[in-house]
């Protein structure tokens, strides 16, 4: 087997290995609850049929290590479960399927973020790279103090400023992010102005810093100096000698702030009451909405993942020394 | 010959280094002469500024550095008043650069033919289809296997000796005026070394290029300049033709820089052994490193284990110690067995064994003062304290030619060479029988390193000391041994006394070790190359 | 022989001679050799602790003081004005430094107290033990950290000491990785190999030799790490699921007062009422960066 195609197996395995132990730590979760919480969930009125019911239907009569397989096999098919929330001791259960509350919402927060990545990702690279090159001129070190201000910042103070500046004081952009089904696109991109700026501005400061060093980093190597002995022009340098083996370094780079875009995303939609799966989360978690907490951990958890596997997996078939073996 | 010949003058030039939050000289307005054709040999110790000023030819400065004044005339331009444009206009078409190491010279993502035809078709010499039939023609020029074809390979997948060549070819390919050869040979093995130097003088002869040739290792510019300069501290000692500076070097600093060649001690020898290698075989880990390794150590006396890097000579000095317990066999000292690993010898097992190493300065914690330092041993082995303690410590001190005021500094105040002695005085602190020194001169200039050698010599005079020495440094070799140890991929070839060792008969491969270290002698690397041509060894070394 | 033994000393050999100093001549030198932008962190990080230190005697009002009216304007008996339920902002945002700043410190201290231990037994024993703390921490990192501190906050519900455990757990893996790295390349010199080839104990070699040596890039990832532990505990307070009222807090001061900014049309200081904490927490975190940048460009001697 070419060597490209089994490392990127073997790292295929790892992900899904990691995958599976995620999933028992955010199943195991559940087993530091209280004993008595499905009185809490159903409230005090509840009648202990209804409670010996509930407790049937979490399988809480059964080993762990059954339930965990029923749950990961309902996961597999898009079933995370019922909700606790609705289940009022009146005896109705108004409860509705987790992923009923999760699907429009995943939904919004996919647009929230790659609106966010369309912008960010360019404007970030572009202006590493610049200040990469003109290292330690007055740009450069402009740039640098502001982003260093800006990864400073916690998110909720961008939005705020911008809010201030670009609602409040200018009503350029509306302050909240109501969107629905019916909301047509452009709405939904004028709407979505304030909250993607806020994680464009923030995600730009962290990549761009990144992008510099490992630019920097790559400029230092033996060969770029090579090259420019070779008296190639400075473009030929960048273009032919350092962008080939960029892609590693910078497809990490791109990862790991598409996997903070998503962390990020959880606060930004709080201040703007945008309904996205973060503040879905957020509620669940002040109500103890266990089921949507857990579905919620694992929808974000498996993104995070799944983004480090493709930037490994772009390091993987970009590395000279994998595709070309001895 | 007149002044058209000339190539390049530079003319009290003067290049600026950065550190400190400071501009420093680093060369100090040095004058340069070289006339079409003619290689100059630039030679100094770490420090000098060899390199700087090589690529201060190219008009370059690296990043940290700057060209402060002077001038730099190549062929009727100042490169120091020439636009950034028009000196990239010059290198790589009339002036090209061969880089110390080539694996990291070369760019890891494109095939060796592109990265050597590039700099000709970027400078419009020659079109693509004629670039590659002459890229052709010098790697075979370059005694590279199979020329037709090893240019498509990528850099990661040939060694390191034809990387050096294909790097001397990639120069080449445009037909410079002027090549700049830095440290090219410094990285690779000696057995490797003879047939890259020989098809890079071959090379430059052929195309009558004017060459600087940087090194540190006078016997190595002896076979490849014409005239030699010597520089310290960014300033020119001297400069003479080739065989005028080997036979009649005028200034002290120049005679020092061979004189270690000037040390020699008699062989002597002992049936007494002290410690003696019965029989090892070891591995790290699946894969194997030494295969039946046996070698004794007669008392008081020095046995140099000699061998290039993966002969086996670092991990013999670690089964000693017991850091490697070997996989068969065992390590006597005085008649006993000793316990294979660290963990199952005493204390006055260990103690009667030290270690001195390559790197002095990875071999101190850089945060404890010399009183530590040396202090340690004592109290640990000998369990001295106190005012007792500072007082051995300062004995010491003095043992190893420094003196008290030293002993609150840290390693980092200190000397390389200093440095050194300081990691002796902690092996003498432990009053050992036997001191393993792994290449203890290695990393020091000539100067230092007879220093060194010499205190080392005095000490095993006073304290009757045993030296396992290791090296890969023949002319060290025959400064301080007393028996000699051959290690050639993880074998033994041969033990003896130093001058049954140096001469015939020989086994081969002691042959082609020994013919492949340069001498002073210009003449002697063709005679290298016609001696080494019967060997069948010295396929394996040109494979390298 | 040659000539040069005359000439040749090794006491004289130049040395890297440095004039000798005591620890506080050298600091007085460092400081005032400090860039302009250390000097500012360093004084905003002085102004931070004594506001927290003292915020009994700074604060006009009681924490948790609650006055007739709500949302009143900057100006008179509260200069600052009052929150949703009529509590003093300013004297708010005092008591607040004590409390974010504090429980971020205890944070960061319980990370490296748990992180910096196994980090350091990791890179000593390697094999097995360094595999499986290793391996443990790949699948805790594989978590994005805020969104497993929401998860374990929800089942062990918003106290103080459960934030700071939770908080400490999920930080201590980046301080695990850092530390493990850092002593990695200190066990590997040949001053430590010689130490154990001394016959050295265990404890000798990570007290003597090892933990000097990795000291200077773990005080600047503390400084780096309070205050991703700081913002994050921000960020969880302003989620409504950090530390909860009446503990006056930055996080949540911004959120109860966010309504605040929808008036800075009618009154401008109204308006920038809720923005004053974020301000706070921001201008420490600068602080401390600025701080810690200067220190790293120290301690790696790296002119860049």
């Amino acid at each position: 087997m070419h060597p490209v195609v089994s490392t990127v197996l073997q790292r295929l395995g790892l992900g899904l290995l990691t995958l599976f132990f995620v999933s028992l730590v955010i199943f195991s979760s559940i087993e530091f609850l209280p004993g008595d919480f499905t009185e809490a969930v159903l409230g005090q009125l509840a009648t202990e049929e209804n409670v010996a019911a509930f407790r049937r239907e979490l399988g809480l009569d059964q080993p762990a290590y059954v339930r965990y397989f029923d749950w990961i096999g309902s996961v597999m098919t898009g079933d995370f479960g019922t909700s606790f929330s609705g289940r009022a001791s009146s005896g109705v259960d108004r409860s509705r399927p987790v992923i009923d509350l999760i699907a429009p919402r995943l939904a919004n927060t996919l647009f929230l973020a790659s609106m966010t990545a369309i912008i960010a990702v360019p404007v970030a690279l572009a202006l590493g790279i610049t200040a990469a090159l003109y290292r330690n001129s007055i740009y450069d070190r402009v740039v640098n103090a502001l982003t260093l201000s800006t990864i400073s910042m916690p998110e909720f103070l961008v939005a705020y400023l911008l809010i201030l500046f670009l609602s409040s004081l200018n009503p350029v952009f509306p302050s909240l992010a109501n969107i629905n089904i019916d909301t047509p696109f452009w709405e939904r991109v004028y709407r979505c102005a304030l909250p993607s700026m806020t994680l464009s501005l923030v995600i730009i400061a962290h990549m761009m810093r990144m992008t510099r060093a490992a630019i920097i980093n790559l400029l230092a190597s033996p060969y770029i100096e090579m090259a420019r002995l070779k008296g190639l022009s400075p473009v030929r340098v960048i273009m032919r000698h350092a962008l080939p083996n960029a892609w590693a370094p910078i497809a990490n780079v791109i990862a790991f702030n598409l996997a903070y875009l998503v962390v990020g995303v959880v606060v930004v939609e709080v201040v703007f009451v945008y309904p996205g799966i973060g503040q879905l989360m957020v509620d669940a978690v002040t109500s103890r909405d266990i089921p949507v907490v857990q579905a919620c951990a694992l929808i974000f958890a498996t993104t995070y993942i799944l983004l480090n596997l493709l930037a490994d997996i772009v390091s993987i078939v970009t590395n000279p020394r994998l595709l070309h073996p001895r | 010959m007149s002044d058209d010949d000339i190539l390049l003058r530079m003319k009290n030039v003067v290049i600026d280094g950065f550190s400190d939050e400071k501009w420093h000289e680093i060369i100090k307005g040095v004058d340069l002469t070289l006339r079409r054709g003619e290689v100059l040999g630039l030679i100094g110790e770490s420090g000098a500024g060899k390199s700087t000023l090589g690529l201060a030819a190219m008009g370059f400065a690296r990043p940290g550095c700057r060209l402060t004044s002077g001038e730099i005339w190549f062929d009727g331009h100042d490169l120091m008043k020439m636009s950034e444009a028009k000196k990239q206009e010059l290198r790589g078409s009339r002036i090209a650069y061969v880089a110390q190491s080539a694996a990291a010279a070369f760019n890891p993502a494109h095939r060796l033919i592109d990265q050597t035809i590039e700099a000709s078709l970027t400078h419009d010499v020659k079109s693509a289809t004629e670039a590659r039939d002459d890229a052709r023609t010098l790697y075979a020029a370059m005694d590279l296997p199979d020329p037709d074809h090893i240019g498509e390979r990528y850099p990661h997948q040939v060694s390191g000796g034809q990387l050096q060549r294909a790097m001397t070819a990639m120069a080449m390919s445009a037909r410079p005026d002027l090549i700049i050869f830095d440290e090219p040979t410094t990285a690779l093995d000696v057995t490797t070394q003879v047939n890259v130097l020989a098809a890079m003088r071959e090379a430059v002869d052929r195309f009558n290029t004017a060459a600087i040739y940087i090194t540190h290792d006078l016997a190595v510019v002896a076979q490849m300049a014409d005239r030699i300069k010597v520089l310290r501290y960014g300033e020119e000692v001297e400069e003479a033709p080739t065989a005028e500076m080997l036979s009649n070097p005028k200034e002290d600093y120049t005679k020092s820089l061979w004189s270690v060649r000037s040390i020699e001690k008699p062989a002597e020898t002992s049936d007494d052994h002290v410690l003696s290698i019965e029989n090892v075989t070891a591995a790290y880990g699946t894969v194997p490193v030494l295969h039946n390794v046996s070698i004794s150590v007669p008392r008081g006396k020095t046995v140099a284990v000699v061998g290039e890097s993966g002969s086996g000579k670092s991990t013999t000095a670690r089964v000693i110690t017991g850091l490697l317990p070997p996989l068969k066999g065992r390590v006597m000292f005085d008649g006993e067995a000793l316990p294979p690993t660290l963990k199952g010898r005493s204390k006055d097992q260990l103690r009667r064994i030290q270690m001195i190493y390559q790197s002095a300065d990875t071999a101190m914690n850089p945060r404890h003062t010399l009183r530590e330092i040396i202090g340690r041993p004592l109290e640990f082995y000998r369990g001295i304290k106190g005012r007792k303690k500072d007082e051995e410590v300062a004995k010491l001190l003095e043992l190893i030619e420094l003196d008290e005021s030293f002993m609150d500094r840290l390693p980092g105040e200190l000397s390389g060479g200093q440095k050194q002695r300081v990691c002796i005085a902690r092996a003498l602190a432990a009053e050992p029988e036997v001191i393993i020194c792994d290449e203890v001169t290695s990393a020091l200039d000539q100067i230092v390193q007879e220093g060194i050698l010499k205190l080392l010599m005095r000490l095993q005079k006073e304290l009757g000391i045993t030296y396992i020495f290791i090296t890969h440094d023949l002319a060290t070799v025959q400064a301080i041994a007393d028996e000699i140890v051959v290690m050639w991929r993880g074998k033994v070839v041969e033990q003896g006394i130093k001058d049954d060792i140096l001469n015939p008969p020989y086994p081969e491969y002691t042959q082609l070790l020994l013919s492949s270290v340069p001498t002073m002698d210009p003449a002697w690397l063709g005679e290298a190359v016609a001696a080494r041509a019967g060997l069948s060894v010295s396929d394996l070394a040109a494979e390298a | 022989m040659s000539d040069t033994q005359q000439t040749y000393s090794a006491k004289d050999e130049v040395g890297q001679v440095r004039a000798r100093r005591t620890r506080l001549e050298r600091m007085k030198i460092e400081l005032r050799k400090a860039p302009p932008t250390a000097w500012f962190g360093m004084v905003v990080i002085a102004f931070y602790l004594f506001v927290a230190l003292f915020a009994p005697l700074l604060a006009p009002y009681g924490e948790a003081e609650i006055h007739p009216i709500p949302f009143a304007p900057w100006g008179g008996d509260f200069p600052l004005g009052t929150d949703q339920i009529g509590r003093d902002i300013l004297s708010r945002l005092i008591f607040g430094a004590r409390n974010t700043i504090g429980i971020a410190l205890v944070t960061t201290l319980v990370a490296f107290a748990i992180g910096g231990g196994l980090g350091l037994a990791a890179a000593i024993s390697r094999g097995w033990t360094d595999q499986l703390l290793s391996r443990a921490v790949d699948v805790l990192m594989a978590i994005p950290p805020l969104i497993f501190a929401l998860m374990l906050l929800s089942i062990f519900g918003s106290s103080i000491p459960s934030l700071i455990f939770i908080i400490a757990v999920l930080d201590s893996t980046r301080v695990f990785r850092l530390t493990r790295a850092v002593a990695m390349n200190v066990v590997v010199m040949e001053y430590v190999e010689a130490a154990r080839l001394r016959g050295e104990g265990l404890g000798w070699v990570m007290r003597r030799e090892i933990l000097p040596n990795i000291m200077p890039p773990l005080v600047a990832e503390f400084g780096l790490r309070f205050c991703f532990v700081f913002l994050t505990i921000a960020a969880l307070s302003f989620l409504g699921v950090g530390i909860q009222p009446p503990t006056a807090d930055w996080g949540s001061m911004v959120r109860d007062n966010a309504s605040l900014i929808q008036f800075a049309q009618y009154d401008l200081k109204a308006g920038i009422t809720p923005i004053l904490p974020a301000f706070a927490i921001a201008l420490l975190t600068i602080a401390v960066n600025f701080v810690v940048d200067w220190f790293l460009m120290k301690s790696s001697g790296l002119k860049e």
